[in-house]
């Protein structure tokens, strides 16, 4: 298993796509950190082009690679291996490598710019996010055998998870804003991971607004530590259950 | 004529030096002879001075009816039992001075306080320790007072139980100077007084407001600073008020606010720093008031000012920072200038190199109008689809008040 694991990783670490991927992101955290005087500023750039790139370049870069790598894949469930072992270093990695180019891509610039609570909790969640976006790739790729279908697919649940499901919730806002949703609203985030990053970061840079009436909503349930645990726990089953899903399908594809 | 005038101001220094040496100082103490203060005063000619011992004197009410100066040796307290008032001074030119006042008592139909002084003129409270009182420091109907360098502490757990740290009720000149005030219901608390300088003085952790005025005309607040406390500061109906170089810090909640104007006119605010409240500035009812070379940063809400507000000014002010620069009930919000103001956010240029942006800059932005009327929508904010919505706005304005904007906005920091 290990095996499987450090080929991926040195594969991965080899191609080109993934060193362009992690330079892109040191030149925009360096350019962003550096020319904000104020480094919750420059996190709070920073915030918006992570949740951009970080879930749009995971799912794409995870999708294309399962599918360039789909002979290597039946050459090795050839070989004595049982193929859930196969499908889990494949996603570790994968999830390894992908998170391993954000953590050096803004990472170092947040250790040289911005070494503050919230840079440190959006280096966290944007490695979460890296792993999570793996995750969802690896369940699309698994049940769609043409690749340009496959791709498409992803395309579109980034463009899902990043935009249509804001507009969504806008939406129901604007519907419902006569009862009280509070609760609801907050429960319908959980269904989005990029949601869930967003607003951890937001109670750490917007405190002084995040104090007031709907603060105060947000503030019950993610200021908690019980809060704080579950979204943990939500975050941590946004990266294990489409894995899951998706090995229970590899398990039984016929390749 | 200018000799006698001269002969006058001699005769009257020598008598004013004559009294103070003839004046007697009586001793009061568990060594001394006179071991109650209330004997003391009983005792005690007008102008007469009263040392007390270090000890523990509880003896009800301790009312002072002469001109007397009461001095305290390293702090004796004076024990209300959470049943009197400690001290009440019922004459004009007494001096309290380094006692230690504690529990007094409790009541909702009588203001009971630490030290309270009952109409009358000329009263100096100075250098002492409050503790657990319900009112600190009491000035009712009383002129030319001064409350300097007390430190007031109660543990009042709900605003009905808890009375205010410096309360003065219709009264006039009054100097309000380096108090420390905590855990009181109101920090301080002015209500019809008039002429008063309430200044360096800092209200912290209170449970309603720091600082509290209603009907109080041309006061003037200096140098306070008002951190952490409940509902932050709150000023109400009243004229010509002047807040200089104050700090309003963290104060945090639903309907917190670093300053609220209500009903204020004719005022001047300047040179005071907002630095992380939930809602810096609030403004209702509020008209003519000059807002100048203030500090906004880290606040939720920098300012929100209402439809009902016009003809204020806000120059030079640095707004950095903020969640939200200005936000407002009203689309035509009209006659309010809003001019030369540093605002972080400001996305213009600068080509003729004066230091000034060359477009204007509209603080109000297209997702602050939502959250005002679906407060839930700060769940979504710094989302690509706020993003989206502030841009398409700035490009086409149509739900953001258009006439709300700085024409000259800065391009650079002040110094403020």
């Amino acid at each position: 298993m290990l095996k499987i694991i450090k080929y991926v990783i040195s594969d991965i670490l080899r191609s080109r796509t993934i060193i362009a991927y992690m330079v892109l992101l040191l030149a925009l955290a360096f350019s962003v950190l550096g020319m904000e005087s104020n480094a919750e500023k420059g996190i709070v750039s920073l915030l918006n082009i992570v949740l951009f790139v970080v879930p749009l370049v995971s799912i794409i870069f995870a999708t294309v690679y399962l599918y360039n790598s789909a002979e290597f894949i039946e050459l090795l469930v050839s070989q004595p291996l049982k193929r859930t072992k196969i499908w889990g270093s494949i996603f570790l990695g994968l999830s390894g490598a992908i998170t391993l180019a954000f953590l050096i891509g803004v990472g170092i610039p947040i250790i040289i710019f911005a070494w503050i609570p919230s840079g440190i909790l959006l280096l966290v969640c944007g490695a979460g996010l890296s792993a999570i976006f793996v995750s969802i790739a690896l369940w699309t790729a698994v049940q769609i055998r043409d690749k340009a279908k496959g791709i498409g697919l992803a395309i579109l649940l980034w463009l899902y998870f990043a935009l249509l499901f804001d507009a969504l919730v806008l939406f129901l806002m604007f519907q419902f804003s006569d009862y009280p949703i509070e609760n609801g609203m907050v429960a319908l985030t959980m269904l989005n991971p990029i949601d869930i990053t967003r607003i951890i970061i937001l109670l750490e840079v917007d405190l002084s607004a995040m104090m007031g009436y709907t603060g105060a909503i947000f503030q019950n349930f993610f200021g908690t530590g019980g809060g704080m645990t579950l979204t943990a726990i939500i975050l941590l089953l946004w990266i294990t259950l489409p894995f899951l899903f998706s090995t229970l399908n590899f398990k039984k594809k016929d390749l | 004529m200018k000799s006698f005038y001269l002969l006058k101001q001699v005769v009257f220094t020598y008598l004013m030096v004559c009294g103070s040496v003839y004046a007697a100082t009586i001793k009061v103490g568990n060594a001394q002879v006179i071991k109650s203060i209330t004997k003391a005063i009983s005792l005690a000619q007008p102008g007469d001075t009263i040392l007390v011992d270090k000890g523990r004197y509880s003896e009800g009410t301790i009312t002072i009816d002469k001109p007397l100066t009461l001095i305290g040796k390293a702090y004796p307290t004076i024990d209300g039992k959470k049943k009197y008032e400690p001290f009440s001074v019922k004459s004009s030119h007494v001096t309290i001075r380094g006692f230690l006042v504690k529990s007094s008592g409790h009541s909702s139909l009588t203001d009971i306080a630490g030290i309270k002084v009952y109409n009358t003129t000329n009263v100096r409270i100075a250098d002492n320790i409050l503790e657990d009182n319900f009112f600190g420091v009491y000035f009712q109907a009383s002129k030319n007072c001064i409350a300097e360098n007390n430190k007031i502490k109660a543990y009042g757990s709900t605003e009905q139980l808890s009375g205010n740290g410096i309360h003065a009720w219709k009264s006039d000149s009054l100097t309000i100077f380096n108090n420390t005030v905590k855990g009181h219901r109101d920090g301080i608390y002015l209500e019809f007084v008039t002429h008063t300088k309430v200044e360096k003085n800092q209200s912290t952790n209170n449970i309603r407001y720091g600082l509290h005025f209603m009907f109080s005309h041309d006061n003037a607040y200096l140098y306070n600073e008002f951190t952490h406390n409940g509902a932050g500061v709150a000023v109400m109906y009243t004229k010509r008020v002047r807040m200089l170089y104050n700090t309003f810090n963290e104060n945090w909640g639903d309907s917190a606010y670093g300053l609220l104007l209500k009903d204020i006119t004719d005022s001047e605010i300047r040179h005071n720093r907002f630095i992380k409240n939930t809602t810096a500035i609030f403004m209702e009812g509020s008209n003519r008031i000059h807002i100048e070379n203030n500090q906004l940063e880290s606040n939720g809400w920098a300012l929100k000012i209402q439809a009902s507000c016009m003809d204020n000014t806000l120059v030079s002010n640095n707004f950095i920072n903020n969640t939200f620069d200005v936000t407002t009930n009203n689309m035509t919000l009209a006659a309010n200038n809003f001019n030369q103001n540093y605002w972080d956010k400001y996305e213009g240029y600068d080509l003729n190199k004066d230091g000034l942006g060359d477009v204007p800059y509209r603080p109000v932005s297209l997702f602050s109008v939502i959250v005002e009327q679906y407060p839930m929508a700060m769940l979504l904010f710094r989302s690509f689809m706020s993003k989206l919505l502030d841009r398409t706005e700035r490009v086409m304005p149509s739900l953001t008040p258009e006439n709300l904007m700085d024409e000259n906005p800065y391009m650079k920091p002040l110094n403020v």
